[in-house]
């Protein structure tokens, strides 16, 4: 828990360290001291001759004697007798030495600090977010994710920064101040007098100056704060914005906040540059005192030089020290204000006991006393609209129940209260006799297991995210001993010790194998797959499997296997009479379904200079084209396609849909071409821009699907042959950009499916892709690679929040999330709305039966979608506005009662 | 086959033999050009309609579901269209296409069809026409099988 005051807050958790660095503090005093006096024993002392009254004269240097009550006189160190000349270099060499001294422990210092201050800034960064996991579940409606992530990210950093300086600068600081003045008045009274009072001015006034800073500093903190918070709004909802032309009015609120706190900040610069002049010129004032005044008492004689000399050295010291006291001051009093913000932004009712989320390993289900039920539960929200009515409900084990309602029936709001989403205003869910909110979340949480419409996955991969629900607690046995950590490891848990933090290693395997009935890992795969394809997912996974592209080396034996797959797969389509599905690429032959551009290059261009759109700029390219003569053949070809989509489409207006099916130009460039071929038409010679546009145009040309008529067979046979002249002659810059379709070769830059089928599928076979997709699918299992795709799938990237998966998608990895999981109660709040009719009955009844296999009996509450799928469960659970209507088997109320046959008959 | 000669497949078939060239060049080069291999079904009985499909080549039956198993209700070969009343009322396919031998055929997408008409006044009529002679031609049926039945009820 953090504490009121910031400085407690730090000497409760940095004590020891604070005082070790005091003490290394005031050591380090004790060399600068001796720092300021050298000047002036050098002056006095060689350079001006004192004591050395003739040439010859000697000193003893550096004797150290004790003179001891008891013991007497005792030398430690005789000295060394020295002449003028050696006594100069001896007195400056002690000086270099006390400059490395004084670095040294400047050096230790500001280490330390900055250790201690980072490990504090770890510790409050973890109380927050620990603070965060622990906030009720109603005080989410009204936080900003933006603005709390914006204050655990950037507002407390100062914090960490001022931590190593809480104590230690003013000690620091006020000694070396202290120190300095002691040493001007222990030379001089009337100059330390003088330095004493223009002190005194600085240190009042400019603090006092200061504190209208503070106030403006407050407030651009907030004004910021609330423009994170406005930004990410804007990215979120920028559907809304878009849909009702909003876009304007955000520009404008942004603007207004953008203002604002460009006042706030020109405020603030103008003030701390007045300060700053105001400081300066009163640290100015001083030497002009030291100088005139000094002056005048050196030759009055009432000072000598070397004294003045040494007073205006520890002088430049004294305004240091002093003016970095005054910044220390500030920024004690902006960090103090900055952590009351934030304490107050943290400190919300109603925190849940740290106790309830305590780390437990052992096996949770069956912990809890049956039944599961709600008593005398209501509900009502901050508006206090009432959600839920004194509803009482129970389920026990092995029993399954259909709650029906309609959107605002309370139907949901019973399924979040039995999860413990939604907490109870009165009335109480409970296990048994005990109160489900007195439970710790590791029974809770794993014992019901609950899943809604609303998914929500973390930024990771599908199978991250499928096996999320199984990560409670780190392995209960560490697999390694202390010693057997790697240096890494031990170094990261005595720091995170040291910062308060736990010293679990996200790392390590986190699944809890025993809950979803297998040993360990070997066994996770097929229990993964079965959960799959009980969400009747397996397709989708495959899918993404095979789209996605893997890298040979990580994949050797896939790689190849999946490479031998190209001739059975051609096998098993023959064999299906599929033959002529696939259009394979050969490096002899012309592919009719790949473009002319694939044709030409035959490999896949990763060099942007090599891609369609650049390549004609390319002058290899152009040279290598030309001297085939196939440049002008190329012309033809374009100039042909751009004559017949001139024909076709210069009738219809720029907006119509026939355009989509136009894929190598636009609406917007039928007239530019129909002005060029009108040129052409008339003999004019084209010119260079208008060449490479047209053989351009030629590019994307794949005859069955566009059916112009333009390929012939000397055509098809000079871009073949082109081919090899082109990949031939290919410069050592371009060779690496481009990589060769090779019928025996794995290509790295295609997808798995491109592997596979090393063709393309032919467009004139109306489900072509369904049937290659079932060949595939059929022949992975025979090859011994079925499992190693899947797994693959599994690595798919689901992109922030799943955004890359279909609604329907992440409605099923929900639930298979949910289904992976072993416990005792399972609430599922209409987990599948975004699935059609057929599909939910059936995966519902899916579910259903996956999860009473192997003899589990689970309760099992589920909130339906449309009242005809509770025929499916022992009980059904009417909820007309916020009340429990009516309870029984299905048959009873369709006859029985009024509610549930108008929701059928609706 | 090529865009021209499609065109001319097309100015075969009775719906669009009143529509220009140029026109039912457009209609080919937006339909996908597809393949039926005998045996493949072209429409099921009850899915929704989204294309219409134009037999260039090939013959095909059609085949309705009964109380009896599927009753085979008409044959289709060339220069026939299929599966445009689905499209046109947005009613579930009436009745199952299946290839008889192979067929090649235009695919007219739904969004598609419906924009020509509009585009397309001509078209339309043409559409009505056949669609009219249809029914007329329904209602003869229909009238002899009464007849029929009420003589074998008699």
């Amino acid at each position: 828990m953090l504490d009121r005051s910031l400085s407690r807050y730090i000497w409760t958790h940095t004590k020891p360290q604070q005082l070790w660095i005091l003490w290394i503090v005031a050591l380090s005093m004790i060399p600068y001291f001796m720092s300021f006096n050298l000047p002036k024993m050098i002056v006095n002392g060689p350079i001006q001759g004192e004591g050395f009254a003739d040439p010859d004269s000697t000193q003893i240097f550096g004797r150290v004697a004790f003179e001891l009550p008891v013991l007497g006189n005792i030398v430690l160190y005789d000295g060394a007798e020295l002449t003028r000349l050696g006594m100069l270099m001896a007195l400056s060499a002690v000086f270099l030495g006390l400059v490395i001294v004084n670095g040294l422990f400047k050096f230790y210092i500001n280490i330390y600090k900055g250790k201690l201050g980072e490990r504090l800034l770890r510790r409050i960064r973890f109380t927050l977010v620990d603070q965060i996991l622990r906030f009720p579940p109603s005080s989410f409606k009204r936080l900003k994710g933006a603005e709390v992530s914006s204050m655990v990210k950037d507002e407390v950093e100062p914090l960490g920064g001022f931590t190593g300086d809480a104590f230690v600068a003013p000690a620091l600081l006020g000694g070396q101040a202290l120190t300095a003045l002691a040493f001007i008045f222990v030379q001089s009274v009337p100059l330390g007098l003088i330095t004493a009072v223009l002190v005194m001015v600085q240190a009042l006034i400019i603090p006092r100056m200061r504190r209208r800073l503070l106030i403006l500093g407050r407030e651009r903190q907030l004004t910021a704060r609330e423009l994170a918070g406005r930004v990410s709004e804007i990215v979120e909802g920028v559907n809304t914005i878009h849909a009702y032309d909003t876009s304007n009015y955000e520009r404008a609120d942004i603007s207004a906040r953008l203002g604002r706190i460009f006042k706030i900040r020109f405020d603030i610069y103008r003030w701390k540059f007045l300060v700053k002049f105001i400081n300066n010129f009163l640290s100015s004032v001083t030497p002009f005192l030291f100088y005139s005044v000094g002056g005048y008492l050196a030759l009055q004689g009432k000072l000598d030089v070397g004294q003045l000399v040494a007073v205006i050295a520890a002088y430049k010291d004294l305004p240091g020290p002093l003016k970095e006291l005054i910044d220390w001051d500030q920024t004690r009093q902006d960090v103090q204000v900055k952590y009351q913000q934030v304490i107050n932004q943290f400190a919300i009712d109603g925190m849940i006991d740290p106790a309830i989320q305590a780390l437990s390993s052992d096996a949770a289900t069956g912990k809890i006393a049956p039944p599961l039920a709600a008593v005398n539960l209501s509900v009502t929200d901050e508006s206090s609209t009432v959600g839920l009515q004194r509803v009482n409900f129970s389920l026990h084990p092995g029993e399954t129940v259909a709650i029906v309602g309609t959107g605002g029936s309370g139907s949901e709001i019973l399924a979040e209260a039995l999860a413990r989403v939604v907490w109870p205003t009165s009335g109480k869910v409970v296990a048994g006799d005990v109160d489900l909110h007195a439970l710790p979340e590791a029974i809770t949480g794993r014992t019901i297991t609950y899943a809604e419409s609303d998914t929500f996955f973390f930024f990771g991969t599908l199978g991250d995210n499928l096996l999320y629900g199984l990560k409670h607690a780190p392995p209960a046995k560490p697999t390694q001993r202390q010693e057997d950590m790697s240096p890494l490891r031990q170094w990261a848990r005595k720091e995170a010790l040291l910062a308060g933090n736990p010293d679990f290693d996200p790392d390590t395997d986190w699944i809890d194998y025993p809950s979803i009935g297998v040993d360990g890992s070997e066994g996770l795969l097929p229990a993964v797959f079965a959960v799959l394809e009980t969400v009747l997912m397996t397709k989708d996974v495959l899918d993404l499997a095979l789209r996605s592209t893997v890298d040979p080396k990580d994949h050797v034996d896939l790689a190849e296997k999946v490479v031998r797959m190209r001739q059975t797969l051609h096998a098993a389509l023959i064999a299906e009479n599929l033959d002529g599905v696939i259009v394979p690429f050969k490096p002899g032959a012309y592919n009719s379904e790949a473009t002319l551009f694939e044709n030409l290059l035959f490999g896949n261009a990763s060099l942007p200079e090599l891609r369609a759109d650049l390549i004609t700029a390319n002058a290899y390219f152009r040279k290598v084209l030309d001297a085939q003569g196939l440049g002008d053949h190329l012309f033809k070809t374009g100039l042909e396609v751009a004559r017949n989509a001139v024909e076709l489409f210069s009738d219809l207006p720029p907006d119509h849909p026939f355009f989509q099916q136009l894929s190598f130009m636009t609406a917007d460039d039928i007239p530019a071409y129909r002005i060029l071929l009108q040129k052409l038409d008339n003999g004019a010679a084209p010119s260079e821009a208008d060449r490479a546009a047209l053989i351009r145009l030629s590019f994307d040309y794949i005859e069955p699907r566009h059916r112009f008529g333009l390929l012939t067979a000397d055509l098809m046979a000079e871009i073949v042959a082109f081919r090899s002249v082109f990949m031939a002659g290919l410069p050592d810059n371009l060779r690496l950009g481009i990589e060769p379709f090779d019928p025996d070769r794995y290509i790295v830059s295609g997808t798995l499916l491109d592997n596979m089928l090393f063709g393309r599928i032919s467009q004139k076979y109306r489900d072509g892709a369904d049937r290659i997709y079932a060949a595939v699918a059929a022949l992975l299992p025979k090859l011994g690679i079925y499992d190693v795709v899947l797994g693959l799938g599994l690595n798919f990237h689901v992109g922030a929040g799943g955004k890359r998966l279909t609604s329907a998608q992440r409605q099923k990895l929900n639930l298979a999330r949910a289904l992976i999981r072993r416990s005792d109660y399972y609430i599922f709040n209409r987990p599948l709305s975004a699935l059609d009719a057929r599909l939910q009955t059936q995966l519902m009844d899916n579910a259903l039966r996956w999860l009473r296999a192997d003899g589990r009996d689970p309760g099992i509450a589920w909130v339906v979608s449309s009242p005809g799928m509770a025929k499916s469960f022992d009980r059904v659970a009417v909820f007309d506005r916020g009340a429990l209507v009516a309870e029984g088997p299905y048959d009873d109320l369709a006859q029985k009662n009024a509610v549930f046959k108008d929701l059928i008959s609706a | 086959m090529l865009l021209n000669d499609e065109v001319k497949m097309l100015q075969q078939v009775p719906l669009f033999a009143g529509v220009s060239p140029a026109k039912l060049k457009l209609l080919a080069f937006t339909s996908e050009r597809v393949i039926y291999r005998a045996g493949d079904v072209l429409f099921q009985q009850g899915d929704i309609g989204d294309s219409a499909v134009v037999i260039l080549s090939g013959e095909a039956d059609v085949v309705v579901d009964g109380a009896n198993g599927p009753i085979k209700v008409a044959e289709m070969g060339a220069n026939a269209i299929v599966g445009e009343i689905a499209i046109l009322c947005d009613i579930a396919r009436t009745a199952t296409v299946i290839a008889r031998t192979e067929i090649e055929a235009l695919r007219i997408s739904k969004e598609n069809f419906l924009k020509l008409l509009s585009d397309f006044p001509e078209m339309t009529i043409e559409v009505m026409r056949v669609l009219a002679q249809r029914l007329s031609h329904t209602t003869i049926e229909l009238t002899e099988a009464r007849s029929l039945a009420a003589q074998g009820g008699r």
